[in-house]
């Protein structure tokens, strides 16, 4: 019933409208106004421009300054301090031609709007001009560029050799932490050695392997370089930790890697922002498929003195499930064997 | 060489014009050579599209902004990919972020648009009879046709259309485990747009072609419209990249039905280890975006040449920087093909690659500054006059600038690393590829409207759509800056899942009421439009008093464009309100040696080469009138 009297409703309106459409052009028609070059329309279109710059460029400045705090996420890692103030002073240079070009825009339409009589300026070129702004933006950009530059070689220059390496796997849908214990050295992977057992497809003949241990949270000391090396099994995935400005893809086939260096521990941001809640997260930002939204992994940011606890009482894979070395040659077999009594 | 090609086309064309057509409806209507009607069947096609394309958006756009809504009531259209709680099925979220994508980029902006203007106004706007191949023409419109026919018969099938980003991506795209969308949709994707490259390919070589041989006497390079330009090196920008993009999916066929390795390795899913190995991933992203980032301004350009040609026209001026323009539309086509990888800063692209792709990516803002600054000045102090199209090109103005500033940030690697794959990449490639190309469409709509039908467009509903399209888009892009600044990533079905993005769903919800109410006011245009087609005031012949060729031909002109010969050219396009002239424009068919009190002094010595020209013409003639008699 509601849905028939909708219908009814929109079918009048739209007659109405259709009705005063067709009053005003048989109006205009009679008045002549048609053949007019520029009719009082013409009057209207020019003051909207300005309408419209007012309204807009106020709303835009007042929902900038108002939201900065939920938009502007918190900095935790020593080089998203530079990509941050990189890119507030971008803002600032194009924020800056933003309005001067907008206020031309809106304001010529309305300052050289027709009118009868007039004739406009027949200006066709001016080389100094056209020099200036071209060698102006080129200045300003190549300012930009080498500050990005510069940035952008010291981020992914080659990590510290004290880095923490923490490996990264992405799969549908969800990332395998690995950690590669206390040598510090991951043991090698291949693809075809994963099951149900072994997520990440690691080589346990590979002596480097057998402190090897999961986490389901990522933990990293503060303070410290961290040295994520990302990889994936089935499709594109993309590690992305948005506190940390960090962002990788995840390849099959071709490892990649980000290292950093995290300013803040959990903690400290939790006060910082006065929310006991707070956790830093990873997200998957590379489509790969039903649970692409779903890729969420915790990231604990902790003191230097925790995290060598913490690493202490981490359990190896082969610790907790024996039967990945069952079956490996007897003296490998025994090494890790070794391994196994000592995390008893 | 070239002038006896010149002469024989005069020759043929015009027996061909003298004796009667006999046309009937199909080869008039469905399978025409005339480029007038193909123009016109590329405009509507693509409008078809743009409906599709922008219907699938707010499908999407519902979920985003009100991800509890009770959505049931699209289940008689979209059956199984509606939950049986209501609620939309995320890989069908996939799948339509996908199709909106696809749609929008190929088949409403570059086909749309492209196909469009390139065909009706090519050989309207340099005086030929038609293009230089009518049945290549058609056999290009064809080919989209079949390509569309196919891409819509993917929307329909149970495992749905291609989901995987309208980048597809391999190893995604690939496989058939990872998602239903990669199995028979992504095959009947990749045969669509293989249509669609040939499509692209025999239009771009008869533009080009078109252009180079088929220009009227006196109708040099630098006496072109600056759209006839833009068409010109856009056709030039897709003959060079649409053939990678087709070697892209090439291996992607091989990779998905043949065994080969060319993107894969190392891969375990569906709980089996997949044989192949070697492949690259990160090889498919260099190819498509070789393509990719081109078909920006394949997108692009006719819309800003358009806007030239309106906002010259509309400013009673003549374009500012004139030959500035062409060098930096020049400048444009070059810098095009050698940004690529800046949409793989973050792939684990070599980071040495990353900065010499950061140097070349910031150097291309430079032309499209000088562009936007020859825009303002063409407008200063000009006698503006509103039209349609005039608003629709200032709006393309205002958005070109907004989006385009925001590549400034997404070049710079160092940036990217936190913006890449946000809503801020989102808003910046709507505004300044999107939005900007959108209203180049509508402004070369509105302005060759009488043209093509022969009728004018109702200016008011023109100026209601245009406001409620302007403010509309603003409303829908401009706030995804914010979200996209806030890290929320692309493609995601639901941001509830994660507390750094947990936030401004009201923000959300905004936005799709905007994106509904301004795909409602595009019923106001297409209401516009077709009634004006049957029920619109007739035309005059030149309703802008513009100085372009297309205004000399009659009302509706034939097959062939003029009747009798061809009009000579003797000036450039931009001759508004010259000093000492009668009129505030002075065709290009006017000689020089007619306008004594307008010349500059440089024109008075052309008047004298001019004579060469004329004497030419009166010989034809002459030798017409006796063959006549």
């Amino acid at each position: 019933m509601y849905g028939f009297l909708i219908i009814v409703g929109i079918v009048l309106l739209l007659f109405i409208i259709w009705m005063v459409y067709r009053i005003q052009t048989l109006v205009s028609v009679v008045k002549g106004s048609d053949k007019k070059i520029a009719s009082g329309s013409n009057k209207v279109n020019a003051f909207l421009f300005i309408v419209f710059m007012v309204v807009a460029g106020t709303w835009m400045i007042w929902y900038s300054i108002k939201e900065y705090n939920n938009y502007q996420l918190p900095i935790a890692s020593e080089h998203g301090v530079i990509t941050d103030q990189l890119f507030w002073i971008t803002m600032a240079i194009t924020g800056i031609v933003f309005l001067i070009t907008h206020v031309l825009l809106f304001w010529f339409p309305y300052k050289y709007q027709f009118k009868e009589g007039r004739k406009a300026d027949f200006y066709p070129d001016n080389n100094k001009l056209e020099l200036i702004w071209t060698i102006v933006p080129a200045f300003v950009l190549a300012a930009l560029v080498i500050g990005g530059w510069k940035a952008w070689s010291d981020i992914t220059k080659p990590a510290p050799e004290n880095s923490h390496v923490v490996e990264l796997m992405g799969y549908q849908f969800a990332w395998e932490v690995r950690y590669p214990g206390l040598d510090n050295v991951l043991g090698e992977n291949d693809y075809r050695l994963t099951n149900a057992s072994n997520i990440s497809g690691i080589d346990f003949t590979d002596k480097n392997s057998f402190d090897d241990f999961s986490s389901p949270v990522v933990v990293i000391p503060k303070g410290e370089p961290v040295l994520f090396r990302i990889r994936a099994r089935d499709v594109l995935h993309s590690v992305f930790a948005p506190h940390m400005r960090l962002k990788m893809d995840a390849v099959p086939g071709m490892p990649t890697r980000f290292w950093f260096t995290p300013t803040k521990t959990t903690e400290e941001m939790r006060a910082e922002l006065n929310d006991p809640e707070f956790v830093y997260e990873i997200a998957c930002t590379e489509i790969c498929g039903r649970g692409h939204n779903a890729m969420r992994k915790e990231l604990r940011v902790v003191e230097p003195a925790e995290f060598k606890k913490w690493l202490s009482e981490q359990k190896p894979y082969i610790v907790n499930n024996p039967s990945l070395v069952a079956d490996l040659p007897i003296e490998l077999k025994e090494l890790a064997d070794i391994t196994i009594s000592e995390h008893k | 060489m070239a002038t006896a090609h010149t002469a024989t086309h005069n020759e043929a064309s015009h027996d061909h014009h003298d004796h009667e057509h006999h046309e009937n409806f199909i080869t008039k209507y469905i399978f025409s050579q005339d480029h007038k009607m193909i123009g016109k069947q590329f405009l509507i096609t693509g409008m078809f599209w743009a409906i599709i394309g922008g219907l699938l958006s707010l499908i999407f756009r519902l979920q985003l902004g009100f991800p509890d809504m009770d959505l049931e009531w699209l289940r008689p259209i979209l059956r199984g990919w509606i939950t049986p709680d209501g609620r939309l099925d995320p890989e069908f979220y996939l799948a339509l972020v996908t199709m909106h994508g696809t749609i929008m980029v190929f088949f409403v902006l570059t086909a749309g648009l492209s196909g469009t203007f390139s065909n009706f106004l090519i050989p309207l706007q340099i005086g030929a009879r038609d293009m230089a191949s009518g049945f290549m023409n058609m056999l290009s419109y064809w080919f989209f046709f079949l390509s569309g026919l196919i891409m819509f018969i993917s929307l329909f099938i149970e495992t749905g259309p291609a989901s995987g980003g309208w980048v597809v991506y391999p190893p995604l795209s690939a496989l058939e485990q990872a998602m239903p969308g990669s199995g028979l949709g992504m095959t009947l994707w990749l045969i669509a747009m293989t249509f669609f490259i040939a499509s692209s390919l025999l239009g771009g070589i008869n533009y080009i072609t078109t252009v180079i041989n088929l220009r009227t006497k006196g109708m040099s390079f630098s006496k072109l419209p600056l759209t006839i330009w833009a068409f010109f090196l856009t056709a030039v920008i897709g003959l060079l990249s649409f053939p990678v993009l087709f070697s892209a999916a090439l291996l992607l066929v091989f990779d998905r039905s043949f065994g080969t390795s060319f993107y894969l390795s190392d891969i375990y899913i569906g709980g089996e280890a997949l044989p192949n190995t070697g492949g690259s991933p990160v090889l498919y992203q260099h190819l498509f975006w070789f393509l990719g980032h081109p078909e920006v301004y394949i997108v692009l350009l006719p819309a800003l040449g358009i806007t030239s040609e309106v906002i010259a026209t509309n400013s009673r001026k003549p374009i500012f920087g004139y030959k500035a323009m062409i060098i930096s539309m020049l400048g444009i086509t070059i810098l095009s093909f050698v940004v690529w990888a800046h949409h793989m800063f973050v792939s684990g692209l070599n980071p040495f690659l990353g900065s010499i792709f950061m140097f070349l990516t910031l150097i291309i803002a430079i032309p499209s500054a000088v562009k936007v600054f020859n825009y303002l000045t063409t407008l200063w102090r000009g006698n503006l006059i509103f039209t349609p199209g005039m608003l629709f090109s200032i709006g393309l103005v205002s958005f070109f600038i907004s989006g385009g500033l925001t590549g400034i940030f997404l070049g710079n690697s160092a940036i990217d690393i936190q913006l890449h794959d946000t809503y801020f990449v989102v808003a910046h490639f709507h505004l300044v590829m999107g939005s900007a190309s959108f209203f180049g469409l509508m402004a070369g709509v509105y302005h060759w409207f009488p043209k093509m039908f022969g009728r004018m467009m109702d200016a008011r509903l023109g100026y209601v759509h245009f406001w409620l399209t302007f403010i509309g888009v603003y409303l829908v892009f401009f706030p995804m800056h914010y979200i996209g600044i806030a890290g929320f990533p692309r493609r995601y079905y639901s941001w509830t899942g994660f507390e750094f993005s947990n936030m401004y769903t009201d923000l959300n919800m905004f936005v799709s009421v905007a994106a509904i109410i301004t795909f409602g006011a595009q019923l106001i245009f297409l209401f516009n439009f077709f009634y004006s087609m049957y029920k619109g005031r007739v035309a005059s012949l030149n309703p802008w008093r513009s100085n372009t060729l297309e205004w000399t031909t009659p009302l509706h002109p034939g097959h062939g464009n003029w009747p009798g010969e061809i009009p000579a050219v003797y000036r450039w396009p931009y001759d508004y309100s010259k000093p000492g002239a009668k009129d505030d424009f002075i065709p290009q068919t006017v000689p020089l040696s007619a306008t004594p009190e307008s010349n500059l002094p440089h024109e008075q010595e052309l008047v004298k080469l001019e004579k060469e020209i004329i004497a030419d013409e009166e010989a034809v003639l002459v030798a017409d009138e006796s063959k006549e008699s």
